[in-house]
């Protein structure tokens, strides 16, 4: 077993800041009660300016006269850690929830990502596109996987013997020990984790309990690791709130980019497509506006769901500034990609045939695009449909057939028409109440249109238009 | 000179008057109909450009001029965009003609919007044939249309009213329909040579 660790270390700042478009400006997260509240977390501005984690409120705004201060909250770093989950999930059947840390299995991974490197690599690129801070390492166990990447960022270990003098280095207050062993053991002299493990372990037994013997044990893989496996949800809710008010549409691309792309990632993971979701726009004092965004099929490129969001967003009207964006997308059915053929001779830089049908729909509207089949049906007005559903019929003859079919009748008028074929009766339609009995001839009138119409049985004269050979 | 043209495909790509006829190649866009195919320069269709086809009244043949063309593409397995037709297709008459009914897309849109999605369609080089109804197009739209069907090499048919045929077309192929004395061709333009005097007979399935 390989582990791979992604220390998250400001994993409630970098929420945050990926909200918001890149900037200078100092920001800071409080916490605590409101006669208290202390730095939570500080960004590169204000640690610059000399405010740091831990600093009482008063202090810092004694230092630094403008900064931004944003709540921290626990509920949205937390869903933070569950969606980086889903993203790992894509890498690995195995990922494990740790505080401010994901760990994720890879030695199986590894034959399809690459060699670890590359793989490393990767798992960064896709971090730094999700604007998340990280620090990674790799370790046969998934604690010590943990306690190498607090310590030194971009270690891969792979065999026991090198876990060992790796582990040998780390500082005891490094280790992650639980309980208050490493005061404990610090006061006794122990500074690194080589000592440690030189102990006897019935002496560490007695004084600490088993609790540590077992933790030490997970470290070096002498015992089982007993993790609760992270799974995904079957729905996605996300929400992005700001503390200013955005009126217009066009400021509401930048978090709808966003919440789109961390669908995308979390579609990747699990590897599943969406069909529709919903983006709700928060008002400070009105229902939410709910656009829905239904596709044809279903789909995971992050660039199309925009597209396709967009589209329908900025036909949208605000009836108030909007506050806050959340994301629900509680269909997600499997993903087919398209195939492709191998020799394709479209040209090279043709945008799909899904992503226009998309677009499309997206400003014209959701029944914008049709295709027609035919019904068993043989009365015209019934005898093709736009239905998805409909079972086409194969080897029915019929009388030759207009080309075009006026949506309904209308009287064909001027001079009389010659008369090129005819008749063909049409008369059914009991079954359903829409009986119909004509007489249908195919006529060419004066201006050389050739035209299918009807009359009733027996006359002729009074002329329906129902159809051009065009 | 940085950008050399060789001689001969500048000839033969027919962006060259040359005053004499010269020996007509074989098309990349047949017709369908031999008569039309022989009258015209390039065999066919103009490839990757637009088509304008100027009609005295609906329904006079103006698909059984498009529908063989359609059909190949169809039967291939390329998509056929329909924007906004005056009427709704037939799927009988067309199947009969050999075209494809599950790869052709009817997009319906207001006039303002159809312009938008031709262009839209034929920019995306995903379509093989875009057929649409601009009524109240002027030169700019039209041209707009010419180049994105070269963007994405589609072929570009739309139809408009024969009052249309006086005003200049940036259109690299323009036909006439004609109902008297029978259904026949006219064509008023085509790119890369001089349009046939006499006007192509068309005709249509026994009547």
């Amino acid at each position: 077993m390989l582990w791979a660790c992604l220390l998250l270390p400001h994993l409630a700042l970098d929420g945050v800041l990926r909200r918001r478009p890149a900037s200078d400006t100092p920001l800071v997260l409080v916490s605590g009660s409101a006669q208290a509240r202390t730095l939570f977390a500080v960004n590169a501005a204000a640690r610059a300016a000399g405010l740091y984690r831990g600093q009482r409120l008063t202090a810092a705004q004694a230092l630094l006269g403008q900064f931004d201060v944003v709540a921290y909250d626990a509920e949205a770093s937390a869903r933070w850690h569950r969606l980086l989950a889903a993203w790992a999930y894509r890498y690995s059947a195995n990922v494990v929830l740790l505080p401010h840390a994901i760990v994720l299995e890879v030695s199986k991974s590894l034959g399809l990502f690459g060699p670890w490197p590359r793989f490393e690599a990767r798992l960064r690129e896709d971090l730094a596109a999700l604007g998340f801070r990280h620090r990674i390492a790799m370790a046969p166990t998934a604690q010590a996987a943990y306690v190498l990447a607090g310590v030194h960022d971009g270690l891969a270990v792979s065999t026991d013997d090198t876990l060992q003098q790796a582990l040998a280095a780390v500082a005891l207050r490094h280790a992650r020990l639980p309980g208050d062993a490493a005061s404990a053991l610090a006061a006794m002299g122990i500074r690194t984790l080589g000592q440690l493990l030189r102990l006897p372990r019935n002496g560490l037994q007695r004084r600490f309990g088993v609790g540590l013997l077992e933790y030490l044990d997970r470290l070096t893989g002498a015992g089982p690791e007993l993790m609760k496996e992270y799974r995904p949800p079957d729905t996605l809710d996300l929400r992005m709130e700001w503390t200013h008010e955005i009126e217009h549409v066009e400021p509401l691309m930048f978090p709808l980019r966003r919440l789109v792309g961390d669908l995308a990632a979390y579609l990747a993971g699990r590897d599943g497509g969406v069909q529709r979701f919903v983006i709700e726009l928060e008002h400070r004092d009105a229902p939410p506006t709910r656009v829905v965004v239904g596709l044809l099929g279903a789909e995971r490129e992050a660039a199309l769901l925009f597209d396709c969001a967009r589209g329908r967003l900025e036909r949208q009207q605000l009836p108030q500034p909007v506050v806050a964006m959340r994301l629900l997308a509680r269909e997600l059915p499997p993903f087919v990609p398209a195939g492709r053929d191998l020799f394709d001779t479209a040209p090279a830089h043709a945008m799909p045939l899904e992503q226009l049908r998309e677009r499309l729909r997206a400003r014209l509207g959701e029944r914008a695009i049709a295709q027609w089949r035919r019904t068993i049906d043989p009365r015209p007005e019934h005898a093709q449909t736009t239905a998805v559903q409909a079972s086409a019929p194969t080897g029915i003859d019929t009388l030759p057939r207009p080309t075009w079919l006026l949506d309904r009748p209308t009287p064909l008028r001027g001079p009389a028409p010659t008369i090129l074929a005819g008749p063909e009766r049409l008369e059914t339609g009991w079954w359903d109440g829409g009986d119909l009995r004509r007489d249908y001839y195919v006529v060419r009138t004066r201006a050389g249109q050739r035209a299918w119409v009807y009359c009733a049985p027996g006359e002729s004269g009074h002329w329906m238009l129902h159809g051009w050979f065009a | 000179m940085g950008n050399v043209l060789a001689l001969a495909a500048l000839l033969e790509g027919r962006r060259v008057w040359r005053g004499h006829a010269a020996p007509v190649p074989a098309g990349e866009q047949p017709t369908g109909w031999p008569a039309l195919d022989a009258a015209l320069p390039g065999g066919g269709w103009p490839t990757a450009a637009l088509t304008e086809i100027l009609l005295p009244a609906d329904g006079v043949g103006e698909l059984q001029l498009v529908l063989p063309t359609l059909a190949r593409h169809t039967q291939a397995g390329r998509a056929v965009m329909v924007i906004a037709p005056p009427y709704v297709p037939c799927v009988p008459g067309w199947e009969a003609r050999g075209v494809v009914m599950s790869r052709v897309d009817v997009v319906s849109a207001e006039p303002r919007d159809a312009l938008w999605a031709a262009e839209q369609c034929l920019r995306s080089g995903s379509c093989a044939a875009v057929l649409a109804w601009p009524e109240h197009a002027d030169d700019r739209a039209l041209r707009r249309l010419q180049v994105a069907a070269d963007t994405g090499k589609a072929l570009a048919l739309v139809f408009r009213d024969r009052r249309h045929a006086a005003q200049a077309s940036p259109a690299a192929l323009r036909l006439e329909l004609e109902t008297q004395p029978a259904l026949q061709v006219r064509v008023r333009k085509c790119r890369g040579g001089n349009a046939p005097a006499q006007p192509v007979p068309l005709n249509p399935d026994g009547w």
